[in-house]
């Protein structure tokens, strides 16, 4: 069928061809169009359509949606529903599923983040990011557009997970649910950047994987998203606090369990907060600590991109 | 048709300026590690030319492409696109030009109308004219009823006329093409040259693009022809030709190293097996021919057919290159394999 559209459409080109050259003006007027030179309006725009372009493809992937949910789903019902059995003396009566909840919130996003920070690998294989290297815009517009894009797709799934929060006994309280969401947004935004940068040095989708792998699951596991961030092993507790994701789960965690009605014993047990050498670290900073992570790596992105010739 | 004027506008100027010029180029060099792509090119493009490019793959034309889209910066020389500095006005160059690669770059999982939106954005367009201009590009290329379909699932000649329509989208004054038509059938590819011809009969643009195709050079108002890093001519396509001075003579015979060796012994014309036949230039080629049958010895494998042809661009690259585009494409493959096969033993030991 395409075979004869285009023999159709050549003929055609064709004839207008040789019509044009027997003097005949072109039918309708050529539409003046004008590059105008760049200006901080312009670079919005153009911050404004590559998020756009991430959004559309991730509403037409409803595949990769529903991919990006199992992983958390089952953590949170498999790992949470199994292990209870085993460690119910433990958690002071507390559900396990409720006591992982908050940390399933923060890897739900990252690993979504992730996935939007890897389709730049694509985009490089496919051709698509020459198409936006060339253009005549700034490259960290190209980059921050990315970084928008990721955490906005990855809060739409981290809204999923939020949604589930009555299953787990979570209360709705729309101000949990509005300081999980910016906490969400915070940390997708920092994993994209992340990713970003990574994608920036890294060619090749499966080793982009690999090293994603590598990186990954062991944030995900010291993190503290599945056991509390106290009494460990010192060699576990020294990797913990060195791991950012641990400074998006403690205060994730935190939101949680103040909308909760457990015993202090429980509370002291599971939520015993993230020391730094004793000194309780609050929340904010924890967050400030994601944000100016997610900044700096934010800048180094920028930084690989424009370089590249 | 158009020959004349390109050569009036272009090359007959002997004073080369960079005003004016849609391109103008002095001195470009491209160094990488070991290898100097590009050695030293001079040449400028008049506004509303179709300016070729016609070299063996590796010559340097998609560097020197590259260059002058401000992908690449040139190790020494300087070059200008549409008026501005393509190391020092960036930005500048970008605005005006327009590109289609050799490789795809479009998001084949957008429809073609949401390519074409983003492009219209990156490229900052006033927010009335993006529609009828998009429709405009879109119905040039006959792909305005398909705008709602996902790239995904055109055709390879369909992408390469979106990149056409895309490229020309916010109106460039050059419109670069990087082999676009190469890896499309016969048909396809005449298509796209019509799109080529339409375009420069309604907007003001000037065209530079390479090819390696001989046949697709015709259309150019000048090429250049670009070997190992340089420009070794550069003149209208009838211009080189005739600058040839001989036809090719093509001879079908049964021992074809005996008949290279016969040519040259009688008549003392060197000869070589191109395509699978003798092959060999004199000047007055239909003259020739009587004296041939008439000189040929008995002895001599017998001659099966003649053919006589006008000098092509083929010829022209020959006679500057000594050597065939599809040859020199040949020699450059067994160098690369032999270079892989060095490199991988030099690893092994």
């Amino acid at each position: 069928m395409s075979a004869t559209t285009e023999r159709g459409a050549a003929v055609g080109a064709v004839g207008s061809v040789a019509a044009g050259a027997d003097g005949a003006a072109a039918a309708t007027p050529v539409i003046s169009v004008h590059v105008p030179p760049h200006s901080l309006a312009s670079e919005l725009r153009a911050i404004r359509i590559v998020w756009q372009r991430d959004l559309i493809r991730f509403v037409n992937d409803r595949i990769r949606i529903a991919a990006t949910l199992v992983q958390p789903l089952l953590f949170l019902f498999v790992l949470g529903s199994g292990l209870q059995r085993l460690s119910s003396a433990g958690t002071h009566g507390v559900n396990l599923k409720t006591f992982i909840y908050p940390g399933i919130l923060c890897i739900a996003v990252m690993f979504t983040a992730m996935f939007s920070a890897a389709s730049i690998v694509w985009d490089r294989e496919f051709g698509f990011l020459r198409e936006m290297m060339v253009a005549p815009v700034r490259r960290s517009s190209i980059v921050i557009g990315k970084c928008l894009g990721g955490a906005t797709v990855a809060c739409s799934q981290g809204i999923i997970m939020i949604l589930l929060a009555g299953l787990v006994h979570v209360p709705y309280a729309p101000l949990l649910i509005l300081a999980i969401f910016g906490l969400q947004l915070l940390l997708a935004f920092t994993i994209t950047a992340f990713g970003v940068m990574i994608a920036a040095r890294i060619k090749q989708m499966q080793a982009f994987f690999g090293v994603m792998q590598m990186i990954v699951m062991p944030m995900f596991f010291i993190s503290g998203a599945l056991f509390p961030a106290s009494g460990l092993p010192q060699w576990l507790e020294i990797l913990n606090r060195l791991d950012p994701l641990t400074y998006a789960v403690d205060p994730m965690r935190r939101l949680v369990f103040s909308h909760l009605h457990v015993s202090a014993a429980a509370r002291a047990a599971l939520d015993p907060g993230v020391t730094w050498w004793g000194w309780h670290v609050p929340g904010l900073l924890e967050a400030g600590v994601i944000a100016l992570l997610g900044l700096a790596m934010l800048a180094v992105a920028i930084a690989e991109f424009s370089r590249v010739e | 048709m158009s020959d004349s004027a390109a050569t009036d506008a272009g090359i007959v100027s002997t004073a080369r300026s960079p005003d004016g010029a849609a391109v103008w180029v002095d001195g470009l060099v491209k160094r990488y590690a070991e290898v100097e792509a590009v050695r030293g090119i001079d040449f400028e493009v008049a506004t509303g030319e179709v300016f070729g490019f016609l070299g063996p793959n590796g010559a340097g034309k998609t560097t020197t492409i590259n260059m002058l889209c401000t992908l690449v910066k040139p190790t020494a020389g300087a070059a200008r696109v549409a008026g501005h500095d393509v190391v020092r006005e960036r930005d500048d160059v970008r605005r005006n030009i327009g590109l289609v690669f050799q490789d795809p770059t479009l998001d084949a999982y957008l429809t073609a109308a949401q390519n074409l939106r983003l492009h219209a954005e990156l490229y900052r367009l006033e927010k009335k004219v993006i529609a009828p201009r998009m429709r405009q590009v879109l119905e040039m290329v006959g792909l305005w009823e398909r705008r709602s379909s996902t790239v995904g699932t055109f055709s390879g000649g369909m992408r390469r006329r979106l990149e056409i329509a895309r490229g020309m989208m916010h109106s460039p004054r050059v419109l670069f093409l990087d082999e676009p038509t190469i890896g499309l059938d016969p048909q396809t590819r005449r298509s796209i040259w019509g799109y080529i011809g339409e375009l420069r009969e309604r907007e003001e643009i000037t065209i530079f693009m390479t090819t390696h195709y001989m046949d697709e050079a015709e259309w150019c108002d000048r090429i250049a022809i670009m070997d190992h890093g340089q420009i070794v001519a550069l003149d209208a396509p009838e211009e080189l030709k005739s600058q040839v001075g001989h036809d090719r003579v093509t001879i079908n015979t049964d021992d074809d190293d005996a008949a290279i060796a016969a040519l040259r012994e009688r008549f003392g014309v060197e000869a070589r097996v191109h395509e699978g036949a003798v092959t060999f230039g004199v000047p007055g080629g239909e003259q020739f021919v009587p004296r041939l049958f008439d000189e040929w010895d008995p002895a001599h494998p017998p001659i099966r057919s003649v053919s006589v042809s006008r000098p092509t661009l083929d010829d022209v690259f020959m006679s500057h290159t000594g050597t065939t585009i599809r040859d020199a494409e040949e020699d450059q493959a067994k160098n690369r394999n032999r270079m892989m096969v060095q490199m991988m033993g030099g690893g092994r030991r």
